[in-house]
């Protein structure tokens, strides 16, 4: 009789489903998972290394690149833990700014997580329709920032410009016609703040439309289903936060619990799940776009009424306006000194975490005194999440690890930081 | 959210008063520092215990305190001697007295309390050890592994200690702090030898600002401002 052997089957890093640079070593018994091993850090830049080298303004845009689909909310941990040691707070304006664009990134890291969830599971569409309303978004960013993924706009001390005055618009070419041009520049007439309040206005019956396609969906919920059942007290021990914590059922939400900037000024539900499987966690993530568009809007009216200051005055810590610049020495040396050395961080240690979109995601920072970061430690939700992987995986069958892999919503940016 | 950290920081101080070396509250966070020999029974109690109930490790990562305190450029004698040009390389006397190279941090979530704890172990070691949570809480896995491959760390206990992050092969701990930033090795494609080879780095690394601690009188408590005058 023949030796019956599992077999070892190597999945990555270049497969589409891995979502970036994951190997998974799996051992199979047949079609069903004895082991997963994940192998990680093909994409590992050292970027807390880095960070130690360089003055401390000069890491926000690495912190872009960690978790490079919710761009800012990473600046956000970054930025509000290098406050808390300096012992500064930012203005009020710029704190709804920040929550605002963090809400922004979470829909915008939702809807990259449904599109190519959706596309894993065989749900073709989705992708498409998600990164429609994704474009809107990046206009947003772009408008505000420069960049449409990598902004670099919080800043220790508040957000670096206030909001523009107008959109940019398309103009016509010889690809694009005049009227096609001015049916995409219909909602570019007002401010940012219009076009934004224009898009959630919108983007509710976008997330009817999404569901529509997914959530009645038989094929969808025979792929999801009962696959990766996580129970409540499996998830806490094995570090989850964020969506895979409330998919098992657990309500617990930094922005409720633990509230900063104006989080609790905030009207807004947290979404629970109840048998902790794929599908729930699906539920919960659609629920929290819904939910995200209703902190955007309570925003948007709010910095309508209030303009004011979007960073602080103290030009230790930013830099001067332009125009004080050439006239004013003060301004000049302030300038001068905050470029070539930055500032110095008191001697101290804080933990920052905030509700990332994918979990919490907290920037421990350690600082002896000098312009530069002594340590900082990213602690990036994914990692824990994946490193469940074996777990989740193991007893179902292959084509359930793409279903896992989507559902943990991994992005090796800040896996392999 | 005060009143919570001052009741915390007084039920872990009667709760574990001999094995506590130290107890501070900085920022709202409590950070406690525990010797290593008591760790795996402190954790025990701070995660089965009703009263403090830390069911979650958050983070947990390895700090090598090598060169704190020290900078490249010091300015103190700019009064008589006027500034340097540039930056120097000196092995100053450390302002900070931690004797001990390595500490693991950990950050512990309490859910039911909604507090969080931080718990210091420093190991003098050069080549540091430590017992492995992992057993405690299942999160701690792939945080040791991680900080095994970047300090090492030895994690005893831990069922399966293997490299993480860096290249399957890789020598040395890249997170120390005399670990060179730009590494020890580069890698390229041979084209005589069709594989990709390894060979010692060509670049050199030129820091374009140096480290440098300035007395800010901003941030100075009290006790120094005395000191001063």
């Amino acid at each position: 009789m023949p030796e019956i052997r599992n077999m070892t089957m190597n999945f990555g890093p270049q497969h589409p489903a891995a979502h970036g640079v994951l190997r998974l070593v799996l051992e199979m018994d047949g079609e069903v998972i004895e082991r997963a091993d994940p192998h990680i850090g093909l994409l590992h830049r050292g970027t807390e290394k880095l960070a130690e080298s360089k003055p401390f303004n000069q890491s926000i845009g690495y912190m872009d690149r960690l978790d490079y689909v919710s761009m800012m909310c990473n600046e956000h941990a970054y930025v509000m833990a290098i406050e808390k040691l300096l012992g500064v707070t930012p203005p009020l304006r710029a704190q709804y700014i920040r929550v605002m664009f963090d809400e922004i990134t979470r829909v915008l890291n939702h809807l990259m997580w449904l599109g190519t969830h959706g596309l894993d599971v065989g749900a073709m569409t989705m992708f498409l329709y998600c990164f429609r309303e994704r474009e809107d978004l990046m206009d947003c960013y772009e408008a505000v920032s420069g960049t449409r993924m990598h902004a670099t706009y919080y800043r220790p001390g508040g957000v670096y410009r206030d909001l523009p005055s107008m959109m940019p618009k398309y103009e016509a070419s010889k690809w694009h016609k005049q009227k096609e041009v001015d049916r995409l520049n219909e909602n570019r007439q007002g401010t940012l703040l219009d076009y934004i309040a224009s898009f959630t206005d919108r983007f509710p019956g976008c997330i009817d439309e999404y569901e529509t396609l997914l959530t009645d969906n038989r094929i969808w919920k025979q792929r999801t289903v009962g696959i990766g059942v996580v129970s409540p007290e499996r998830a806490l021990q094995l570090g989850f936060t964020g969506p895979m914590l409330r998919g098992s059922g657990i309500e617990w939400d930094l922005r409720k619990k633990q509230p900063y900037e104006v989080y609790d000024k905030m009207d807004f539900d947290i979404p629970v799940g109840t048998n902790g499987d794929c599908y729930d966690r699906y539920l919960v993530r659609v629920e929290e776009m819904r939910q995200s568009n209703r902190i955007i809007k309570q925003c948007v009216d709010w910095l309508r009424q209030n303009p004011g200051a979007v960073m602080i005055d103290d030009h230790k810590l930013v830099p001067p306006r332009r125009e004080e610049m050439k006239e004013g020495m003060e301004s000049l040396i302030h300038h001068f000194k905050l470029f070539t050395e930055g500032y110095c961080v008191p001697e101290g240690e804080y933990y920052s975490a905030i509700e990332h979109p994918k979990g919490e995601f907290g920037i421990y920072l350690i600082s002896d005194g000098a312009n530069k970061p002594y340590r900082l430690k990213v602690r990036a939700p994914g990692f824990a999440h994946l490193s469940s992987m074996n777990e989740m995986v193991k007893g179902h069958m292959l084509s359930d690890v793409v279903a896992v892999i989507g559902t943990q919503d991994i992005v090796f940016g800040e896996i392999d930081r | 959210m005060t009143d919570s950290h001052a009741s915390l920081a007084k039920k872990l101080e009667e709760r574990f008063s001999n094995e506590l070396t130290h107890c501070t509250t900085v920022h709202d966070q409590v950070t406690v520092t525990v010797a290593a020999d008591d760790l795996l029974s402190v954790c025990k109690i701070l995660r089965d215990d009703e009263q403090f109930a830390f069911m979650q490790l958050s983070d947990l990562c390895g700090v090598d305190y090598l060169t704190y305190g020290q900078v490249d450029w010091s300015t103190k004698e700019s009064t008589s001697t006027g500034f340097s040009r540039g930056r120097q390389d000196s092995d100053q006397e450390s302002s900070h007295n931690i004797n001990e190279r390595f500490a693991v941090v950990y950050h512990l979530l309490s859910i039911k309390h909604n507090i969080r704890l931080r718990l210091r172990c420093y190991m003098s070691d050069e080549y540091p050890r430590i017992a492995s949570v992992s057993g405690i809480w299942g999160s701690a896995d792939w945080f040791e592994r991680e900080a095994f491959d970047l300090f090492g760390i030895l994690f005893e206990g831990h069922p399966d200690l293997r490299r993480l992050l860096t290249d399957y092969g890789f020598i040395g701990h890249p997170f120390r702090k005399d670990f060179p930033l730009e590494g020890n090795v580069e890698v390229r494609y041979d084209p005589d030898k069709k594989r990709v080879v390894y060979e010692p780095v060509t670049i050199t690394n030129r820091v374009l600002v140096p480290r440098i601690i300035r007395n800010d009188n901003r941030f100075a408590t009290p006790e120094e401002e005395q000191n001063d005058a």
